[in-house]
């Protein structure tokens, strides 16, 4: 086996890296902080020199995203990465993608909103993330890295799971992950998939019709509502089996917790310090981390709130995911929140704090 | 082994790249690291700084209000960091330019008038290696030699032949960092 590449590495440059090694065809971006990396990295690498991947800066998000469409709908593995106002922009293409079953990558590197907000990390998309934020019912499925490793290994993991199910994936990541180094172990190269394999792969791709099929037709518009109607059953189907086999979290010191923080991406890795802390002073806590937000780790949430006196939703935002915290365990224990807004980021210490006045003094 | 360095200074003091040296030394040996720096408009100008971890085990939080270590290049960064030094820890300061001195009796404070040495060794650029010799003298985190491949592996190669001015400069840190007061 070849000598494991350790090297140390923003969070941005990781997806760069990883992209080029997982065989993404096409990279489609604009640039805007803190995610601006990400298109620098693929520049300075140059893949379209090794790999043939493409990496073009477009004239703007939408155009990105409808790049990702096209090269999705021809079975190519291609990507986008933006920050919040810019994933903001791209929303109308990703339930495009949704309703046509176009598989395809979305980065997301956080910062403070609404509208233009500020630079600095947030996690205030969530409900961007995981309510859809375009038209219909429909979802994207989310996963949330909280390492620069994370940053890296999730973008095959991403692609892996946009084509099994025929949906937009989407990587949920905020300025802290992005603009962080950390050590990162490279994934290891991984081959473009030829025209064959992908024809092989992904019969359903617009990739030039051969005498011996039917027309392929990706899109989202079909004008008999009945038809319509269908169409949506078949999506609620493919994410029910999505909800049942994809749900991934890491569970930390639950076990003999008496109170549970839940918290994702950067929150987590603060969770992980105010658990420590909290520990040392005798208050046993324990933290769940949703590694998928959609599908959201419902069971596993209900299961341990069963167990335990009090959940604390820590998120870098007014309150979101402990709506669907509240969901999963239907008013059975006290569920408060945590969060700072507009790109503050809270030092475990204030969380401490927080979770002996909502949790364990009231 | 776990220690949480806050390194603060102004925009321009090589603050972020000597953070990134030592990270890279500790990567080395084999430690995990994070590397999280101060990031946006406060940058250009003002003060900027960036919280380095080296640890033997799984880094948790980037985001901290507690350091083990704080290395401080300019008065307002004192003024910020001073009182977030952990009882018993650590506190490095240059000289220059600083018109109040720390004054916290429960941690360990040095001095290492490294801006003043750079100005000796007529090379300004390796300010902030100095500052780096003098760290890793109280705080034998990484050996001078890891440093000296840190640098070898993240410089590009046009910029090799400056990493004997850079390795005399961190010796030269080690050797006129002193206990203030």
């Amino acid at each position: 086996m070849a000598e494991k590449e350790v090297v140390l590495m923003k969070g941005n440059e990781a997806v760069a890296h990883a992209a080029i090694r997982c065989g993404c065809d096409g990279y489609f971006g604009y640039p805007i902080t803190p995610q601006s990396e990400v298109l620098e990295t693929l520049a300075l690498e140059k893949p379209w020199e090794t790999t043939g991947m493409v990496v073009v800066q477009a004239e703007s998000e939408l155009a990105s995203i409808n790049m990702v469409y096209g090269g999705g709908a021809a079975g190519k593995r291609c990507m986008t990465s933006s920050s919040s106002p810019g994933v903001a922009l791209m929303q109308e293409g990703i339930a495009y993608m949704a309703g046509a079953e176009i598989p395809g990558l979305i980065v997301n590197v956080q910062r403070g909103g609404p509208g233009l907000g500020s630079i600095q990390p947030s996690q205030s998309d969530y409900f961007q993330a995981t309510r859809g934020g375009g038209n219909g019912d429909y979802n994207v499925i989310v996963l949330a890295p909280a390492s620069v490793q994370e940053m890296a290994d999730f973008v095959d993991l991403a692609f892996e799971l946009s084509f099994k199910y025929r949906n937009p994936a989407m990587i949920l990541s905020d300025g802290v992950i992005g603009q962080m180094m950390e050590k990162l172990v490279l994934p290891p190269f991984k081959p473009r998939r030829t025209e064959e394999q992908i024809q092989e792969e992904c019969p359903w791709a617009t990739m030039g019709r051969k005498k011996e099929r039917r027309p392929n037709i990706l899109t989202s518009l079909e004008l008999d509502c009945g038809k319509m109607e269908q169409k949506n059953l078949h999506l609620q189907a493919k994410y029910e089996e999505i909800r049942e086999k994809e749900v991934r979290f890491e569970n930390v010191l639950c076990e003999d917790a008496e109170y549970l923080i839940v918290a994702f991406g950067s929150a987590a890795r603060i969770g992980l310090k105010v658990i420590e802390m909290c520990r040392a002073e005798g208050i046993k806590v324990g933290l769940l981390r949703p590694v998928t937000l959609w599908p959201f780790p419902a069971g596993e949430i209900a299961r341990l709130g069963r167990r335990v006196k009090g959940i604390l939703s820590f998120e870098i935002n007014a309150g979101q995911m402990v709506e669907d915290i509240r969901l999963a365990t239907d008013g059975q224990v006290p569920v408060a929140h945590y969060g700072r807004m507009g790109g503050v980021v809270p030092a475990p210490d204030e969380v401490v704090r927080a979770l002996k006045e909502k949790l364990i003094q009231s | 082994m776990k220690e949480e360095i806050i390194i603060a200074g102004f925009g321009g003091q090589g603050v972020l790249s000597m953070g990134k040296i030592l990270a890279y030394a500790a990567l080395v040996e084999g430690k995990e690291v994070t590397w999280m720096p101060s990031y946006g408009p406060e940058q250009r100008g003002g003060t900027a700084n960036v919280t380095v971890i080296v640890s033997d085990e799984r880094i948790s939080s980037p985001i901290l209000s507690a350091y083990d270590t704080a290395v401080i290049l300019n008065q307002p960064s004192l003024d910020k960091f001073e009182s977030c030094v952990k009882p018993g820890g650590t506190l490095i300061y240059d000289g220059y330019g600083i018109s109040t001195p720390p004054s916290r009796k429960d941690i360990r404070v040095y001095r290492i008038d490294a801006m003043d040495a750079a100005a000796e060794m007529k090379a300004g650029k390796v300010f902030n290696m100095i500052v780096l010799g003098g760290l890793i003298k109280v705080r034998p985190l990484v050996e001078v030699e890891d440093v000296v491949h840190a640098l070898r592996k993240s410089l590009p190669p046009r910029h090799h032949d400056l990493i004997p001015q850079n390795e005399a400069a961190l010796r030269k840190g080690m050797e006129i960092i002193a206990p203030a007061g």
